[in-house]
């Protein structure tokens, strides 16, 4: 077995667990906390995938940032109804189902196509490989992210002004 | 590792935040789950751009990273709000529009 093959399968665990904890746990706080781990996995499959930048912007904007936001949204609001935020979970038969579904489904095409076993070859240096792309060929997209950046700025200071 | 052993990883890990979504009661919570669901998108996108050697895979992956984050922002904001405003975390009890 090469380090990668040992690599994928201890990240895989780690994900697969720490993603069916964010769903199970009873405490939404843990279930936050749990999340942060999956995101980390993320970061790690990235990393052996050579994209070390992925793998860095992962840690800084969803481990770093979305963990923080969500953190500061159940202490708020946490204060806000003045009980713990437990939840509970509904029609897990149900939703068993409907996922265990949607994986078989997803897999079995998967496994039906031969797909590529080997990598092809990709630039020395990929973050400055994806520094140009973006600034040259997805220039456009790239500028109307900075206006959906503004407009969702915009809306969070609007959601959060004081009441009147 | 081949590309199917990726993009399995992937479609589990979907699998698991459609679960989340589905059953879980409080707003904060389905918002972790499609969280979840979005993080493994990214894995397919970085996988087929990775063994196709093609970087347009990964500038997608930092396209979607960044409307993740403007999206649980926003989330997060309304969730605070409507808390201010109907003192509710449940989804279920967040039924003003139905008929």
């Amino acid at each position: 077995m090469t380090g990668e093959a040992v690599g994928f399968w201890c990240l895989s665990a780690l994900l697969i667990g720490s993603a069916l904890a964010v769903v199970l746990t009873k405490n939404l706080f843990h279930a936050v906390l749990w999340l942060a781990l999956a995101l980390t996995g993320t970061a790690g499959i990235f990393l052996l995938l050579d994209a070390e930048f992925l793998a860095a912007v992962q840690l800084l904007l969803y481990a770093g940032g979305i963990v923080t936001v969500m953190v500061f949204a159940i202490v708020v609001t946490e204060k806000l109804v003045g009980e713990r935020l437990s939840q509970t979970s509904r029609r897990i038969a149900g939703g068993a189902v409907a996922s265990g579904l949607l994986a078989w489904l997803i897999v079995s095409a998967v496994m039906e196509r031969p797909l590529a076993t080997t990598r092809m070859p990709m630039a020395d240096d990929l973050t400055q490989e994806i520094g140009e792309t973006v600034l040259t060929r997805f220039v456009l997209p790239f500028e109307l992210l900075a206006v959906l950046m503004l407009a969702g700025l915009m809306s969070a200071i609007y959601f959060a002004r004081p009441e009147e | 590792m081949g590309l199917q052993a990726y993009l399995t990883l992937a479609a589990i890990v979907f699998s698991i935040g459609l679960f989340g979504v589905v059953t879980r009661r409080n707003t904060i919570g389905i918002l972790l789950g499609i969280e979840l669901m979005l993080n493994s998108v990214n894995i397919n996108l970085v996988a087929f751009s990775r063994f196709s050697g093609d970087v347009t895979g990964m500038i997608f992956t930092v396209f979607t990273i960044c409307i993740t984050v403007v999206e649980a922002a926003l989330g997060l904001a309304i969730v605070i709000l409507l808390f201010r405003v109907r003192r509710t975390v449940t989804a279920d009890h967040l039924d003003l529009l139905k008929g």
